[in-house]
């Protein structure tokens, strides 16, 4: 099949789509036969997709890109303005400072920093919740880190196939 | 990155204390409403293929049930109507004010907040159709929730089940007037400072009060269920299931009382009610 080379505006819409599934997935009611408690494991998709782009192309996505997502999603789901924004700017920093050593791992060693980044997202938005509102910590606070690490592999070798299908630099 | 840390940090401190972002928030959340609209697509075909696969037959006794409903509603709408005619008047013997009309706009779900402990929906109607915020939300059954967020084309709406919502009741058999407050998840209400000597039981109806002035009197909230006095305890728990069907209703009503029109809501904004946004 021929594919799209290219490392321009084009490589960005690609990155840009794949981050809006993830906030289609962040959102997508769940159906009505399934329990609301299954909400719990929702992982934050679009945490996963950020992570997959600052590894695989830390000079096209960084701190700025992982700002502005955060921003949309804060207006997405109606958090406060700045909430997500600032745990995504926290774990691509971190990202960015790993991904020559996550490139080399394994997907699932790169699971388990998974697990360690989205924990950080679900801690920086647990913070923000209580400090603003009344939030009590509940242990299942990290399900969705835990579900995130869990599929982490599929995410990754999906959005791999996808750069590479589509030549994204 | 310490910077984009700061700014946002400055973000939240200014959207949490001042609704000097509401403007923008409203702006970008036009941005992603497709996001939304896409999410919901899975349900809404979901929905267009069960209505494509049912028989005509199936649609005809439904065209039917619906029509002999129809007609039982509009006699009872009559009659209600000469009623509220009635009720007027004789409140306006009494020297009381006269009742106000409630008009209402339909709106379809569109979304559910993800996280099961908010209880929040996204509805499809926003400024374009005068949507304002603390507009009162109810369903065929009675009171869902109140307006907390508007954009362009979409509004957010704060169900009453939510923790941080309480709504002013009143008990329809003995006319105690109450704080019903939402309990998250479990989408149970839970009736605030009760006296334990209060004249309150299963089963009794309660309705909003319409103290507070922001939602109409007299619609259903919920049904009690559980009455517990514990001695030694100041107040009884008391616990209601709400009569609106919070996680099933697709279509919602947005209440346009005569007097809370958009101008009279924004002369006297910032109400000082027991209702909380956020």
């Amino acid at each position: 099949m021929e594919t799209v080379a290219d490392n321009g505006l084009g490589g960005m819409t690609i990155i840009v789509a794949t981050l809006l599934v993830g906030m289609v997935f962040a959102v997508l009611p769940l159906p009505d036969f399934v329990p609301a408690e299954l909400g719990f494991l929702r992982p934050d998709w679009v945490a996963m997709v950020l992570v997959y782009w600052l590894i695989a192309l830390p000079h096209r996505v960084g701190i700025v890109v992982a700002w502005v997502t955060g921003l949309l999603v804060d207006v997405l789901l109606g958090s406060l303005l700045g909430q997500h924004a600032l745990a995504y700017v926290a774990i691509a920093y971190i990202a960015l400072n790993l991904y020559q050593r996550l490139r080399m791992f394994t997907v699932w060693q790169q699971a388990l920093v998974l697990f360690a980044l989205l924990g950080l997202n679900q801690l920086i938005n647990f913070w923000v919740e209580s400090i603003a509102g009344d939030a009590h910590w509940r242990m299942w606070y990290l399900l969705p880190a835990l579900a995130g690490a869990f599929l982490w592999p599929w995410v990754f070798l999906f959005l791999r196939a996808v750069r590479r299908r589509l030549v994204v630099m | 990155m310490a910077g984009f840390a700061a700014l946002s940090v400055l973000l939240m401190f200014v959207d949490h204390v001042t609704d000097w972002l509401d403007k923008s928030r409203a702006a970008m959340t036009v941005a992603v409403t497709p996001v939304v609209v896409i999410a919901d697509l899975p349900n809404r075909s979901a929905r267009g293929l069960t209505e494509m696969l049912s028989s005509r037959d199936d649609l005809r006794r439904r065209i039917t049930e619906l029509e002999s409903e129809l007609t039982l509603f509009k006699v009872k709408t009559e009659k209600m109507a000469a009623l509220a005619a009635e009720n007027n008047r004789l409140r306006d013997l009494l020297g009381s004010a006269a009742k106000l009309q409630d008009n209402v706009l339909v709106a379809e779900l569109i979304g559910v907040n993800p996280d099961p402990e908010e209880q929040e929906v996204v509805i499809d109607k926003g400024l374009v159709d005068d949507v304002f915020v603390g507009q009162p939300v109810l369903d065929s059954r009675g009171l869902m929730g109140q307006v907390v967020e508007v954009s362009r084309y979409t509004s957010r709406v704060l169900l009453i089940s939510d923790q941080e919502h309480s709504v002013p009741v009143q008990v329809l058999r003995s006319n105690l007037r109450l704080i019903a407050q939402g309990t998250g998840i479990d989408q149970k209400l839970e009736l605030q400072h009760v006296n334990s000597t209060a004249d309150i039981r299963v089963g009794d109806q309660i309705l909003s009060s319409g103290l507070g002035n922001r939602f109409p009197v007299g619609y259903p909230v919920g049904v009690v269920d559980q009455v517990v006095f514990e001695p030694g305890k100041p107040f009884a728990e008391v616990a209601a299931s709400p009569t609106a069907q919070l996680d099933r209703s697709r279509h919602v009503l947005l209440v346009f009382t005569e007097s809370r029109t958009p101008e009279a809501t924004a002369f006297n904004s910032g109400g000082s009610d027991g209702n909380s946004g956020r």
